[in-house]
């Protein structure tokens, strides 16, 4: 049985009477990739910033990387990594000056930094562009470049919110494997995506509407159960019957 | 036509909307007026002064008298030579000293001029120069009233201090036309440039360029709301200012007003000209405020007399728009003259909006870049 | 008018400074049809929409639309277009109908004269039609900026990544709504980064690079992949990618989802296959041919790119 890293029993959040969580109960495990799929609102953004620290509960336990969500936030704040929507790069500073920024947040030593930055910059075969702007490079460059900062620290779980989206497939999938590579070292990696076809490259996926769970397992056993042969088909049978009350 | 009616429309709606916009337009202007009305206003009630009156004759007892019932001085005291002046200030109960030369209206009368000085307290240096507007001020009416009668009138001033306040213009009012002048250019222009620019940002621009409206529609569309909104906003500061510290408009409203709504649409051509060389509203806001309130409270004349600058200042501050439309005013409302004299103020506020728009049309693309 | 082709384009490029955002672009639409864009950011989609909506001028090679030149006759061309940009193009302090009037007005028209073409669309809104549109959902705000781009009836619907943003289920409704449109006589061009919506348009155009890498049906693009494909699955994605990289018959592995899909050099060596990565200690393999999808094609396409 692999470790547990995330654990969330009963978690309940409420914005006024407007329940954003409704009594969520997942795990996720060491090393692995897990997909939070879900429409705009139905609550992802929500839970994320919770397991991140940066939102507490309103009722129920949540446990990141060991800490409590509720009291230790900024506990789990120095053991996560994180990469939101499209990037968190500055894109006046060049490769170098934003990865040694990212590792000084961190508190790294600059001796650290240097050495580490040219590994990742051999690993990446980005020593070209070491000096670069970030603003310059294309789309798929900074977003495996941006991943590879939110992990820079080695971080135990690495939260991703709607990392894709409009790079080209080749791009897409060298983008995967950075993530596949990161997994492999034992990162836990937690993906939100509206793109329900990202879900299909992860190991799990949990599937939200409207504050609830309403599907949780592997990709290939939830198409099984649901007689679908995408997760993008069993998200619309799910959620479209949902879809029209509003 | 229905076309461009449709577009007011719904650039009405968007301001109505705003409850921001709305503080803007009118909370603004507002809350400037009390501002500086108060500022100056309030320290000048029932100030003491003196007065060394050597000639005791009617004219003088009765200038003496109207400086005391116009409310904003008591005399303190009545001095009896030269030599009391430095005494009765240096004591600090008394701000000022008005004195009369000897033979004073019999020298009025008889050569139309007349010796007469003010001599003000230097330790408040503002304090002082607001005193000395205020007697001037009431002179001023006074020899005018006289001028009715007779001819000829002319007083001999001499203030200690020159700190602010063209000394040609002096008046208590003095701040509403500034107020005035600087409030609704940088409302104008901003409210229009950015109006325009948050399009470009939002990205309906994109869907307005490819319909069949013409550049010239969008910017009509564009004004027209802001001119009626400006307007209510000059009446608004016009009748607060007449409300609260019952402003005198000396001159014919209409012209004031008509003038006014010149400044205003030469505010609004420059703020569109503003919004199309700007790629978003930061840009907007950053170059109206820039260039636009520094320029016009330093080089309108509004609170530094322009004369007193190096000869640069002189020389950019015709470039300046609110300095035709401060000299304008300020010779409508306060010194109660007609277009005659302020044809080549208004000429040139009718040439820079003109610059404005052909300039704003000649930039405005029908097409992205 | 009769013309059949709608938009024609013979060798358009266009650059902004040293880059070059559009290169040879030559191709045509036919009336009627829904023609897709399919792309990365960044390939060129917006561009190519902004010279046909007339927002841009081509620095070089001829573009013309409705049989109307879009540098020298873009104002008779722009009553005829309904574009829908990137980002909605909605007032978002004004309401549903508000929008709606509005934009009519504009193109000189009444919602009423042209309900019957937007009533499919219009009616999913309609309920809140007082909602200010900032208030929608990304799927709703879809549904009005559609209503908003046809109220005029346009002869040629131009819509750019209509889908990005968009949740699945609106997804599906929104392409519903496109095919319903195509009874209307309406020509659209639609662009998206998304491959999948590819099977829904009647051709394709797939662009990379501010080029075209091919145009037709999107089977016939399909059945232009030349090799022999197969999807390998295996129980650790990572390691086996890894494995079959490393190894010289596979000619190209690329993950897709859960599977892996692999060509390779050497005719038959899948047959081989599972004792070599049983080899490298990967185990429960499964190999079976599958036939290509428009995804595979394009990353042929790309990779044969220099």
């Amino acid at each position: 049985m692999r470790e547990v890293v995330i654990r969330v029993e009963n978690l309940v959040k409420r914005f006024g009477n407007f329940v954003a969580n409704d009594h969520l109960n997942f795990e996720v495990y060491e090393g692995e990739i897990f997909g939070f799929l879900g429409a705009n609102g139905a609550g992802k953004t929500t839970a994320l910033r919770i397991l991140s620290g940066l939102s507490s509960p309103t009722s129920g336990n949540v446990m990141v990387a060991g800490f409590d969500a509720k009291r230790q936030g900024e506990k789990i704040k120095r053991n996560i990594g994180y990469m939101c929507q499209r990037f968190s790069l500055y894109n006046d500073l060049t490769v170098r000056e934003n990865i040694t920024l990212y590792g000084g947040i961190y508190g790294m030593s600059s001796g650290l930094i240097k050495q580490r930055i040219d590994e990742l910059l051999r690993q990446l075969e980005f020593e070209e562009y070491a000096d670069r702007l970030i603003g310059g490079l294309p789309l798929g460059l900074k977003q495996k470049l941006a991943f590879s900062v939110a992990i820079f620290h080695e971080p135990k779980i690495v939260f991703l919110d709607e990392p894709t989206g409009g790079v080209d497939p080749i791009a897409r999938r060298q983008f995967w494997e950075e993530i596949y590579a990161a997994a492999a070292r034992g990162i836990t990696v937690f993906v939100t995506t509206h793109y329900m076809d990202e879900a299909e490259y992860c190991d799990r996926v949990c599937i939200m509407d409207q504050g609830r769970i309403v599907a949780i397992g592997t990709p290939t056993a939830l198409k099984q159960k649901y007689g679908a042969s995408s997760i993008e088909d069993l998200f619309v049978g799910i959620a479209r019957p949902n879809a029209q009350k509003e | 036509m229905r076309r461009l009616l449709g577009f007011i429309t719904k650039e009405f709606i968007h301001i109505f909307r705003d409850l921001r916009t709305l503080i803007v337009l009118f909370g603004i202007p507002v809350t400037q007026i009390l501002l500086f009305g108060y500022v100056i206003t309030m320290e000048i009630n029932d100030s003491s002064i003196a007065i060394l009156d050597l000639s005791k004759d009617e004219v003088s007892l009765n200038l003496s008298d109207r400086l005391c019932s116009s409310g904003f001085f008591r005399q303190k005291e009545n001095l009896n030579g030269y030599d009391d002046i430095e005494r009765v200030l240096r004591s600090g109960k008394v701000k000022a000293v008005v004195v009369f030369g000897e033979g004073f209206g019999c020298d009025l009368i008889t050569r139309g001029k007349a010796s007469m000085s003010i001599i003000a307290d230097g330790t408040e240096p503002n304090y002082a120069t607001l005193v000395c507007n205020y007697i001037t001020a009431i002179v001023n009416d006074f020899s005018r009233e006289q001028n009715e009668v007779e001819t000829g009138t002319v007083f001999l001033l001499q203030p200690e201090v020159r700190m602010f306040f063209n000394p040609e213009l002096k008046d208590q009012f003095m701040f509403v036309p500034g107020v005035m002048a600087y409030v609704l250019i940088i409302i104008c222009a901003l409210m229009t440039s950015i109006t325009i620019t948050r399009e470009k940002e939002f990205g309906t621009m994109e869907a307005l360029l490819v319909s069949p409206l013409r550049a010239g529609h969008i910017i009509v569309g564009k004004v027209v709301p802001y001119m009626v909104l400006s307007f209510v906003t000059l009446v608004v500061i016009l009748w607060v200012s007449w409300l609260v510290f019952e402003l005198p408009i000396r001159g014919s409203l209409g012209l004031l007003i008509g003038i006014s709504m010149l400044y205003i649409l030469l505010g609004l051509s420059l703020g569109i000209f503003i919004s199309t060389i700007s790629k978003n509203m930061q840009q907007a806001i950053f170059i109206s405020l820039m260039s636009l309130l520094l320029p016009t409270i330093i080089l309108s004349g509004f609170i530094f007399p322009v004369e007193n600058m190096p000869k640069a200042y002189d020389v950019a501050s015709y470039l300046v728009p609110s300095k035709y439309y401060l000299i304008a005013i300020k010779n409508i409302m306060i010194k109660g003259l007609g277009i005659g004299y302020v044809w080549k103020e208004t000429l040139a506020m009718c040439f820079m909006s003109a610059i404005f728009i052909l300039l704003s049309i000649k930039n405005f693309k029908e097409r992205l870049q | 008018m009769a013309d059949k082709v709608v938009i024609r384009a013979e060798d358009v490029g266009k650059h902004f400074g040293k880059l070059h955002a559009l290169r040879g672009i030559n191709l045509e639409v036919n009336r009627g049809e829904i023609f897709g864009l399919i792309g990365p950011d960044g390939a060129g989609k917006t561009t190519l929409f902004r010279l046909i909506t007339t927002l841009l001028t081509p620095d070089s090679g001829s573009l013309t639309v409705l049989g109307l030149d879009v540098v020298t006759q873009y104002r008779e061309l722009r009553r005829q277009i309904g574009y829908m940009p990137g980002r909605f193009s909605l007032y978002h302090d004004l309401t549903v109908e508000e929008n709606l009037n509005f934009y009519a007005t504009v193109f000189g028209t009444t919602v009423k004269e042209n309900y019957t073409l937007i009533a499919d669309i219009y009616s999913h809104i309609e309920p809140f039609r007082r909602r200010p549109a900032g208030k929608l959902s990304g799927g709703m705000k879809q549904k009005l900026a559609l209503s908003c781009a046809l109220i005029h009836r346009p002869a040629l619907l131009v819509l750019d990544e209509p889908t990005t943003g968009v949740d699945a289920v609106s997804r599906v409704e929104f392409w519903e709504l496109l095919r319903g449109l195509r009874e209307h006589g309406i020509t659209t061009v639609v662009s998206t980064p998304y491959m999948d919506e590819a099977m829904r348009c009647d051709r394709v155009a797939l662009i990379q690079s501010g080029q075209l890498l091919s145009i037709d049906t999107p089977t016939a693009i399909m059945e232009g992949f030349t090799g022999k494909l197969y999807s390998v699955r295996a129980e650790e994605n990572y390691s086996l990618i890894m494995a079959l990289r490393a190894n010289p018959h596979v000619h190209t592995a690329h993950p897709f989802g859960s599977s892996v899909h692999v060509t390779f050099n050497t005719e038959g060596y899948h047959a081989t296959l599972p004792q070599y990565l049983h080899e490298k200690g990967i185990e429960n393999v499964t190999i079976e041919p599958i036939s290509p999808g428009i995804e595979d094609r394009f990353l042929e396409l790309m990779e044969r790119e220099p």
